[in-house]
């Protein structure tokens, strides 16, 4: 299968120039990159209107794009979830984050882990919340270049080198891949930001081309639903000793706004914004992208009304990435071949921006959370900015062994795991910017809810994270990084409790006022 | 534990506004249905999508509320 020479070309050309706007982006704003919070944070500089594309391109990834709708075409009504994960998760941002913001404005906090560490004056338990950040983020880069290798795939470039310790690589991914380490090591979030802007660009006329044009093709809306099993339609309704689909719905997009925020580039994101009140207006401006996440999860749906499984064009394709390829499938069957080549580009360059995010948050976590905390404590700004782009070159080197090592399903189980991780943190992070509980009570409730979790995943051989508590014969399906966190919650406040009665709390570093 | 937690300003009654997307929710029986139908597409769905912008407006007389007493 190879693509229509206007889809490759009009693609090419948007991901160079791309590439070479995120080069350029180092100049825009211009600040002194050998400081961390100019590097890595953009300055704290970044307005509404930028934060919002920021956010907007850091928590809508391009797996996001190809998953939801993947999981629609396969499983129906319960892929819907991403919906009212995206939308219940801007009432918190509101509620929550202003106060994360100013606290880390005062004290010039940079992670999550830098507010744990001035929160509770405990080096474990700082240390425990940077790890499980960067552990969980290593597999989400290794699923944006995923998402990649899903278009390339789709243009029909399949041109391999073998490269030594690599083994053979595709020449495209590879070169996506210069691309995203080239500008992220130069400019930093600055970079980013710029491309986010033309991603989004990209993302919202796929998506009004795809709502308008697709249905005209295949008879209206009401054709498509009525060519989906009615059974899929909606959720599994529940039975007299059991809760059924619906809880299991409720309790995956509640955890997954939990763990979204907890993941390191979503901090990142909120905490380069200029003021409080920028990340204020964003929790109601965001859900703009929700909207079009929604048309997207319905292209699910489209891709089982135009039939492209059956199409034996597609049947590679859907061989080596399952139901990862319904969209791309849909996009060549429907689109003219440029505007494919468009949609294909909103694709990739959608991975560009989470994935140099994530590097960027864990390159930062690494430094100050690790490096400076335990190797280096006295080491100048310049060094530290210098540290945090070498690892976030290191961790993307390493997501992409991860992708060309490993299969393609490790990516996605990790992936799933790290979302259970990411929930266990919430009580030492979240929690925290309003009660204080004992670091050591929280160490512990963050150990049994990571065993916990793990396990839970693990029984289920990571196929699914839904996982069915049993309560006198009463069966509950349960996102597992919900009922992981509650026993975390629950060790956390007993064990807490105990030590508070034998031993004093550690100084806290923020006055009440820092947060408001 | 010692009373170390940050004094928070007096709870007002508008915040419960917040609350109102995660009942709707929350509240699966309510739209796991198909009918009524709109433009073709079930209540499921488009119910949902409302609620995308139901949310956002659940957080504006918040937001109108904290800008007043900014001033």
């Amino acid at each position: 299968m190879s693509a229509h020479p206007a889809t490759l070309g009009v693609f090419l050309f948007l991901f160079v120039a791309v590439g070479v706007l995120g080069l350029f982006g180092s100049r825009w704003r211009a600040g002194d990159l050998s400081q961390l919070a100019e590097w890595g944070l953009g300055g704290r500089r970044f307005g509404t209107v930028i934060t919002w594309f920021l956010l907007g391109g850091d928590l809508y990834t391009a797996y996001t794009f190809i998953a939801v709708p993947a999981a629609m075409f396969g499983l129906g009504a319960a892929g819907f979830f991403a919906i009212p994960y995206a939308t219940l998760m801007y009432p918190l941002l509101f509620l929550i984050f202003p106060r994360l913001w100013s606290v880390a404005h005062k004290h010039g906090y940079v992670t999550a882990a830098d507010f744990v560490r001035g929160r509770f004056n405990n080096r474990p338990l700082a240390l425990a919340i940077a790890l499980t950040g960067i552990i969980a983020t290593m597999p989400y880069i290794a699923l944006q270049l995923t998402g990649m290798q899903v278009v390339i795939a789709a243009l029909g470039l399949n041109y391999v080198i073998a490269l030594p310790l690599f083994g053979p690589v595709s020449i495209p991914l590879l070169a996506a891949f210069i691309v995203l380490a080239a500008y992220t090591y130069n400019s930093g979030l600055r970079g980013t930001a710029l491309v986010a802007v033309v991603k989004d660009v990209l993302v919202y006329a796929t998506v009004l081309a795809a709502v308008v044009i697709i249905p005209a093709q295949l008879g209206g809306y009401g054709k498509i639903f009525a060519s989906v099993d009615p059974k899929l339609l909606t959720l599994a309704h529940g039975t007299s000793d059991n809760l059924g689909g619906g809880f299991a719905y409720v309790s995956l997009s509640i955890g997954s706004t939990l763990a979204l925020f907890m993941y390191p580039h979503a901090v990142t994101g909120l905490l380069s914004s200029s003021s409080r009140h920028v990340v204020r207006r964003n929790a109601m401006v965001l859900p703009a992208y929700s909207f079009a996440l929604a048309l997207i999860a319905l292209l699910g749906f489209m891709a089982i009304a135009a039939g492209v499984k059956a199409m034996p064009a597609y049947a590679p394709g859907f061989a080596s990435f399952g139901n990862n390829f319904a969209v791309p499938a849909l996009f060549l069957a429907m689109f003219p071949p440029w505007f494919a080549g468009v949609a294909f580009a909103a694709i990739a360059i959608g991975a560009l921006v989470p994935a140099s995010m994530m590097a960027i948050a864990c390159g930062n976590l690494f430094t100050r959370n690790i490096y400076k905390e335990f190797i280096a404590p006295d080491c100048t700004p310049a060094e530290e900015s210098r540290m945090a782009k070498m690892i976030s070159l290191l961790t993307k080197l390493g997501a992409l062994l991860f992708v060309l090592k490993l299969q393609t399903a490790y990516a996605i189980q990790l992936q799933l795991l790290g979302g259970i991780w990411m929930c266990q943190t919430v009580p030492a992070v979240l929690l925290a910017l309003y009660v204080r509980l004992n670091p050591y009570g929280l160490l512990a409730g963050w150990a049994a809810g990571m065993a916990a979790g793990t396990w839970m995943a693990w029984t289920l051989q990571f196929r699914s994270s839904t996982y069915v508590l049993h309560f006198f014969g009463f069966a509950v399906p349960c996102y597992a990084a919900l009922s992981a966190l509650a026993l975390n919650l629950l060790i956390a406040g007993a064990v807490s409790l105990i030590v508070s009665a034998v031993s004093d709390m550690p100084a806290d570093q923020t006055l009440a006022e820092d947060y408001v | 534990m010692q009373d170390q937690t940050p004094p928070r300003r007096k709870f007002h009654p508008v915040y419960l506004c917040l609350s109102l997307p995660f009942i709707a929710h929350i509240w699966v029986p309510s739209y796991n249905r198909i009918d009524p139908e709109l433009f073709g597409i079930p209540f499921f769905y488009w119910w949902q999508m409302a609620w995308i912008l139901g949310a956002a407006l659940s957080i504006l007389p918040v937001y109108l509320f904290e800008e007043r007493r900014r001033r």
